[in-house]
This record gives structure tokens, C-alpha cells and sequence, in this order.
């Protein structure tokens, strides 16, 4: 005797897992294409695409992240920090290599630090990494000395400045960054080991998947970027300052809380992900052009997240 | 009851008298758990009612349903590993002298109810160091406590031993006697026969026969309105030629063991562990493998040494282990079916060390589901969503995806309905006539026998006796596993 065919989960939910937060950035376009003056623009676009192109950048491996069920906070302050460092540096030597390789071992290193701490030393990631954002952050300023350093080689400027096809060159490098952390997340043995890490870390552990390793690995690859990220900061500002960037970890971890990952591991979606980081940008942007005073900002943001997660839970109820 | 895209129940109606065990069987994912959850409070039918006393009620919460006195024991545990075992006990209704909680009252209220289940147990202890079948009785007692007219009980045996069972068959006759009615659902039919007065068989969410009385109803007749076919010889047990140089451990002392044990399986033999609750079996297992170190010892697998000491070690030298505890240590249940299949043996598919081999993924995933009839049949369904039964198919499939030397699997049928054990029964015999050594650590002392070569027996920490198949008898190894039986 055959069992009756049984039907699978709903497609419609399938569906909207997929594409929901893609439609509700479509519909935002739309809304500001049609009702915001100057939003249509090349200038304005450009723009928009820079202002989102370094969280977006972030985002990318704060996914990973909260895919293997940590946290990180520690981000604003490595952009700070990397900016400060490569700018000292290259002043320093007069080496625009030099200081891009300092600020990116430096994010790497910390990153290291940070995993090694929550992975090996059971530290809860929330405290590692809120301890970890006091000292970079401090360590910032001792190295500027408090001070905003401005960049004497002049060539790095590029690195912020400089378009290809007319598309700026941080939106090319976000582009690259959310290509390849997509990959590694769906494509490859290390993106399925932390979404199951973040989804019973017992169970993965006893499934033979290396838990430490991932994680501290996790860790590394975000200071890296989160390094990556306050250089080409540094390039567009011409200085490194030890001051940018604070709340920077809040807005990632909002715009993939918006894009549908969870805070307790094992759900991440890189497209959901990008649309969450594209809404708030538009977001921004369009107040900006409507002319209200950034304070609202703050208090749209916040709205929009509780909106959004209201929404999902709305969706996982019927 | 509908889920999105499943009916899980359709149009079930029967009744329960009081001051009798009422039996609800099925086979996996037939839908006993949703109907005990409607029952709770937990899902809301999508259509019909359910009566209490001759009256129609409409509850809108667990609170709800606990208010009119129906309380649920689920087959998964809801406790919280962190907090005391009084704690655990009471929670949502801790005893307070005006703002403040009393503790001492409410360390006097939960002895009161662990006595009442026969635990013997500080409530100061932290739950998460229970091993599981204490953990069960913990949540019977949780319930208990209420003193609800209708209590259902949802697989409460599938992680107790025979010491645990008997004393709950007893609490379960006791409250019959005292007038409550008593819901049951289990797949071991000898329990329904011995404990239950009536039944109600589900499949695939409708009714199918609801028996009044169980006089004159036999196990076959259950299980053919169960299953839909007669179901005989389910061991599969078949004669085979062993050959040394399986498993072989040497005095492994650690955590959990009284003295230092030795034991081998050879190659292409099961071997049984069977002992009560606390004799050490699952403590052992988890130092073979690795997931506790040992203090001393070694660990042999085809003759070389198992060097390093993580679960990761024991699966490159060919051991693998299946835990007991499903939803802690087995399940990621926010992740599909199919990529719980593949998580372990993934390992050796991989491209470049690095990409995933898609075709692999979804041809493993699809093999396996259909190999043991995991349901839905559907590698994209959500792990958490299945049936618990189907949820340990699922966990099984992970295991047997990966051709290993050694697999130890502990309580590896729990939840497992009749016909699907009779299927995994025969994978792990097909198993061993390839050459694996099998562990199978169980409580179901018929499941041992059933299925062993040879059966070793644990008592407090330390292996008490071993038998052939052809000595073992029931009567014997349960002996063996009986702590009196340890100091002569
Ligand atoms: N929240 C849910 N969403 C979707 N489907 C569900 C949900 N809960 C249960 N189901 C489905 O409903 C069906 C009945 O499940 P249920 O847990 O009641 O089975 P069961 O009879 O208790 O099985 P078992 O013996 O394995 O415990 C299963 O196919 C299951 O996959
Ligand atoms: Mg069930």
C-alpha cells in the first residue's frame, strides 16, 4: 500500500521567504521615483548607491554572523580604526601599500581576537565584541591622537573617488563583496557549516562540523571587511578619523535583521539581505531630499525595523 | 487542523470516558501530536469542537485549556535546562508571599511532586544535568502538579526505562482509579494492551476505528488497522559471520563510569547495550566518540588508534555517533530536511575542498528520505515541522548517509512507529552484513534482543554482565541490569 501523495509546505510562503523584502524595496523605489523630487537623478543614484555601498559591504559578513548565531558590535569602530591606521601609516612611510595592508591585518587581527574569544573561550559574542567596540574604539584615537589625520598620498584618494562604467569604485567593491559572500554562503561546505552551527550548535558539533574553526574564521573575515570598509571611508573623507562610524554596527544589524536573518542563528538570505540594506539607504535618502531634519532619521529607521519584523511574524502566523 | 499546505487532521471525532486510559495510535505524523496540541491549547482546529463534561469548550491558550483542566505531556520536552528542577516544576505558578517568592514553599511543593512520581531528587538541582528519562519524569510530575481531570500523555516511555515505566504505569492507573480520564498515545503496542481500556487508531490525520474495549483485541489486529498490512518478524534478524578488528575500547575511565570498561564489537556485529536509567550506557558512548574526553583508555577502530578526542576525530577515523536527545543534540530544526541529511557526510562530496556538489546534495537528500520513509517527502520541508517520529528518521538518515566502519546510535528508534522500525531494523542488519560494527544502546529490552549478536548489559557505571544471543532471555539480562544484582 502507497501513501497518499503528501502535500508539501505552501509555495506561497516559499515565495515570499524568497522575494519578500525585494517587492517591498521595488514598491519603495517606485514610491520615490514617483513622489520625491531629484530622486530620479544620475547624481542622486550615484549617490544613494555610494551611502550604501559601505554598510552593504558589512552586511555582507555580519550575515555570516548572525547566520552561525553571534553578534558582532565591534564593527564601527574597526571601520574607525582601519581608516586611522592605514592613514598613519601611509603618512608614516609614504606607502599607499603599506597602509592598506596595516589597516587590513589590523581588522583581521581583531576580527581573530573577537572569534577567539566567543569560539574557543565560550565568551558570549554580545560582551566579546561590546568590549572588543570600546577598545578599537579607543585605540582609534590614541593612534590619531585624538585627531582627525589627513592623508598625505594622494593617489589613495582613487580608491573612493574613482568610477568604472560610471558606477563609483566602493559600489563596484560592495558588489564583488555581496557576490562572494553569497557564494561562500550557498555554494560551498563553509556557508552550510555555520547556518547549521547557528542552528543547534550541539548538533553540528557532533555532526563532525569544526565549530571553533568556523566561527573564529567568521569573526576574522568580518574585521576584515569591516577594515576593507573604513578604508575606502578613509579615501572618500581624504583623512582617517578616529570619530565615524558610531551606531554603524546598529544600522548593519538592522538592515539584516530587515532582510530576514534571524537573531538566533541558522536563517540568512544574502538577497533579502541587500534589499534590507538598499531599504534603509532609500530610506535616508529620501528624507534627505524631502529635507527633514536627521533627527527623524533615527526615528524612521526604528519604525521600519519594528514594521518589518511585525510583518514577518504576521506572515508566519497565517 | 490545517497547517499551511498539510491537513493534519481530518474530521477526527471519538470520545474519552472517565476513569479510563484511552489509546491514541498511529503511525508517524498520523496526527496524535497536533490533536494532544488542540487539546492543549497550543493550535486552534480549523473546524469542530472539543467537550469537556458533556459541554462544548473554547479555549484560546495552553493557559486557557490548563484553567479547564486538561493538562498535556508532549512528546518533546518544554523545560528549561538552566533552572533548578523546583523551578522547572512550577513554572508560571511559583508560590509568593506577597511580592517576594517563597522559596521554601516552593521548594516543599516540588518534592511533594517529585515523590508523587517516585523521583528521588533534590529540587535544587540544575535540570540540564538529568539525563533524559529524568527529565521525562520531571515534566510528568510538571503536569501532575496541576491535578487536571484530563491528562494526555504523548509518548512519555519513548525515553524511560523499564523501572520508570512501571512506575508511571502505575501513576497512570492511580489516576484512573481516581476518576480522571487519560489520553495515551505510544507505539509500543504490549503498553496499550497492558495499560489501556480503549483506542483510537489515526492515519494520515482521519479516523480509523475507535475500539470501546480492548478485551479480545489483539497487538496483530492494532497493528493491521494501524499500519494496513500485517507486520511479522520486524528484527529481520539474520545469522552472520563476524570478524575481528571492529570497535575495540580499552579501559576507558571518564565521567559517568564507576571503573575503567573494556568491550569490542567485532566486524559486521551488533552488539546491544541494554541497562536502566543511570547505569552509564549513554555516558560511555559519548566518551567512545569522542564528545567527552576520557580520562584514560583507548579507542580502536580496525586496529588503529582514534587520535584526538572530538566527535570530528571519531568521524574521520570512521565512527559516528547518533545521540539520544533528538531535539537538543540531533535536529536543526530552523534548517530543511534535506540539509539535515546531508550535514555530516557532506564532507566527503565536496569540490575543489570547498564547493558543494548540488547533484549530490539533492540526489542524497531524495535517496534517503525515500529509504526511510521520512514524511513529507520533501527535502525543502523544515526540519522543525515534521512529526517527532519523522524528525528521527530524518536524524537516522544522516548517519546511514555516510559509509562508516563503527556506528554507535543511541535509543535510535525513539518515536519510531512499527512499520518504520521494522524498516531501520533491517538497514542496520543490511548494515552489518556489510562489514559495519553496530552499536545500538536501547531501553526497549525486546529491541535488544530482537536485534543483537550479543548483548552487554551496564549497572551504576560499569558493565555487569554480557550474553550471546543465544543466552540471553529476558529474564536473564534484566536481572543482570538490576543494581542488586551488581554486589552479590
Ligand atoms: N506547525 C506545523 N506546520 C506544518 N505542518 C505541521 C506542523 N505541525 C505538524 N505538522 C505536520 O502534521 C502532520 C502530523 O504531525 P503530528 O506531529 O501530529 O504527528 P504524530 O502522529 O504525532 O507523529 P509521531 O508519531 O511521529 O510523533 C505531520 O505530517 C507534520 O509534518
Ligand atoms: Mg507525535
Amino acid at each position: 500500500m502507497s501513501p497518499p501523495p503528501f502535500p508539501t509546505l505552501s509555495r506561497r510562503a516559499r515565495v515570499w521567504d524568497a522575494a519578500g523584502m525585494l517587492l517591498v524595496l521595488a514598491g519603495l523605489f517606485l514610491l520615490c521615483a514617483l513622489g520625491v523630487d531629484h530622486f530620479l537623478t544620475a547624481t542622486n543614484l550615484r549617490g544613494l548607491a555610494l551611502a550604501v555601498s559601505t554598510s552593504g559591504m558589512v552586511a555582507c559578513t555580519m550575515m555570516l554572523c548572525l547566520a552561525a548565531g553571534d553578534f558582532d558590535l565591534s564593527v564601527g569602530s574597526v571601520v574607525a580604526f582601519a581608516g586611522v591606521l592605514g592613514a598613519t601609516v601611509m603618512n608614516a612611510t609614504g606607502s599607499i601599500t603599506a597602509g592598506v595592508a596595516a589597516a587590513l591585518a589590523s581588522g583581521a587581527l581583531i576580527g581573530c581576537v573577537n572569534g577567539v574569544f566567543v569560539a574557543r573561550f565560550g565568551v558570549n559574542a554580545l560582551i566579546t565584541t561590546l568590549a572588543s567596540m570600546q577598545i578599537v574604539r579607543g585605540l582609534g584615537f590614541i593612534v590619531a591622537d585624538g585627531r582627525a589625520v589627513g592623508i598625505r598620498p594622494a593617489g589613495f584618494f582613487a580608491l573612493g573617488n574613482t568610477a568604472w562604467l560610471g558606477v563609483p569604485v566602493p559600489v563596484w567593491l560592495t558588489g564583488l563583496c555581496c557576490a562572494g559572500f553569497g557564494a561562500l554562503l550557498n555554494r560551498t561546505i563553509f556557508g552550510r557549516q555555520a547556518l547549521a552551527i547557528g542552528g543547534n550548535r550541539e548538533a553540528a558539533h557532533l555532526a563532525g562540523v569544526p565549530v571553533v574553526r568556523v566561527k573564529i574564521i567568521i569573526f576574522t573575515l568580518q574585521g576584515l571587511v569591516a577594515a576593507g570598509a573604513g578604508l575606502i571611508l578613509a579615501a572618500r573623507m581624504t583623512s582617517g578619523q578616529p570619530n565615524t562610524s558610531q551606531g554603524f554596527e546598529l544600522e548593519v544589524i538592522s538592515a539584516c535583521v530587515l532582510g530576514g536573518v534571524s537573531l538566533s542563528g541558522g536563517v540568512a538570505r544574502l538577497g533579502s539581505v541587500v534589499a534590507g540594506v538598499l531599504i534603509l539607504g532609500l530610506v535616508q535618502n529620501a528624507m534627505n531630499l524631502l529635507n527633514l531634519a536627521p533627527f527623524y532619521q533615527y526615528v524612521a529607521r526604528g519604525g521600519i525595523l519594528l514594521g518589518a519584523v511585525l510583518l514577518d511574524r504576521f506572515r508566519q502566523r497565517s | 487542523m490545517d497547517f499551511p499546505g498539510v491537513r493534519a487532521l481530518d474530521g477526527v471525532s471519538f470520545g474519552v470516558r472517565r476513569g479510563s486510559v484511552h489509546a491514541l495510535i498511529g503511525e508517524n505524523g498520523a496526527g496524535k501530536s497536533t490533536l494532544l496540541k488542540i487539546l492543549s491549547g497550543a493550535h486552534r482546529p480549523t473546524a469542530g469542537t472539543v467537550g469537556l463534561h458533556g459541554r462544548p469548550q473554547a479555549w484560546a491558550s495552553t493557559a486557557g485549556a490548563l484553567a479547564a483542566g486538561v493538562a498535556v505531556i508532549y512528546q518533546e520536552l518544554h523545560l528549561v535546562p538552566d533552572m533548578t528542577v523546583a523551578e522547572n516544576l512550577l513554572l508560571g505558578r511559583y508560590p509568593r508571599r506577597g511580592p517576594w517568592l517563597d522559596r521554601t514553599a516552593l521548594r516543599a511543593e516540588a518534592a511533594r511532586l517529585l515523590r508523587l512520581v517516585g523521583e528521588d531528587l533534590s529540587p535544587d538541582t540544575r535540570l540540564g544535568r538529568l539525563p533524559l528519562a529524568q527529565r521525562q519524569m520531571v515534566e510528568i510530575a510538571k503536569a501532575l502538579g496541576r491535578g487536571a481531570p484530563v491528562v494526555a500523555f504523548d509518548e512519555p516511555t519513548s525515553s524511560l526505562s523499564a523501572p520508570e515505566t512501571l512506575r508511571l504505569f502505575a501513576i497512570i492507573r492511580d489516576l484512573r482509579a481516581r476518576g480522571h480520564a487519560i489520553l495515551y498515545v505510544s507505539h509500543r503496542m504490549d503498553e496499550i494492551l497492558e495499560l489501556c481500556d480503549a483506542a483510537t487508531v489515526l492515519r494520515d490525520g482521519r479516523h480509523v476505528v475507535t475500539h470501546d474495549t480492548l478485551a479480545g483485541v489483539t497487538r496483530a489486529d492494532l497493528v493491521r488497522s494501524m499500519v494496513g498490512r500485517e507486520l511479522t518478524n520486524i528484527y529481520h534478524y539474520r545469522p552472520r559471520p563476524g570478524a575481528p578488528g571492529g570497535l575495540e575500547v580499552r579501559g576507558l575511565a571518564g565521567p559517568g563510569l564507576r571503573a575503567p570498561v573494556s568491550f569490542h564489537v567485532d566486524r559486521g556485529e551488533i552488539v546491544g547495550f541494554f541497562g536502566l536509567i543511570g547505569a552509564g550506557r549513554t555516558e560511555l558512548m559519548r566518551l567512545v566518540c569522542g564528545v567527552v574526553p576520557p580520562t584514560a583508555g583507548e579507542v580502536r577502530v580496525q586496529g588503529a588508534t582514534v587520535r584526538g578526542r572530538s566527535p570530528r576525530a571519531a568521524l574521520r577515523a570512521g565512527l559516528v555517533f547518533c545521540p539520544e536527545d533528538r531535539k537538543q543534540e540531533g535536529i536543526i530544526a530552523v534548517r530543511p530536511v534535506g540539509e539535515n541529511i546531508n550535514l555530516s557526510a557532506r564532507r566527503r562530496h565536496v569540490r575543489a575542498g570547498f564547493w558543494l556538489d548540488p547533484a549530490w546534495e539533492r540526489d542524497n537528500a531524495r535517496t534517503q528520505i525515500a529509504r526511510l520513509g521520512v514524511r513529507p517527502a520533501d527535502p525543502a520541508a523544515l526540519m522543525g515541522l515534521l512529526s517527532g517520529g519523522n524528525q528521527q528518521k530524518a536524524i537516522l538518515a544522516r548517519w546511514l548517509s555516510d559509509p562508516v566502519r563503527v556506528m554507535v546510535l543511541d535509543e535510535p528508534t525513539r518515536g519510531i512507529d512499527l512499520g518504520a522500525k521494522s524498516e531501520i531494523y533491517a538497514l542496520l542488519q543490511e548494515l552489518a552484513a556489510a562489514g559495519t560494527s553496530v552499536v545500538v544502546v536501547s531501553s526497549d529490552l525486546p529491541e535488544v534482543l530482537g536485534l543483537a549478536d550479543r548483548v552487554i548489559v551496564m549497572c551504576a557505571g560499569a558493565i555487569a554482565a554480557e550474553f550471546t544471543r543465544a543466552a540471553a532471555s529476558p529474564e536473564a539480562v534484566l536481572h543482570a541490569a538490576l543494581p542488586a544484582s551488581a554486589s552479590p
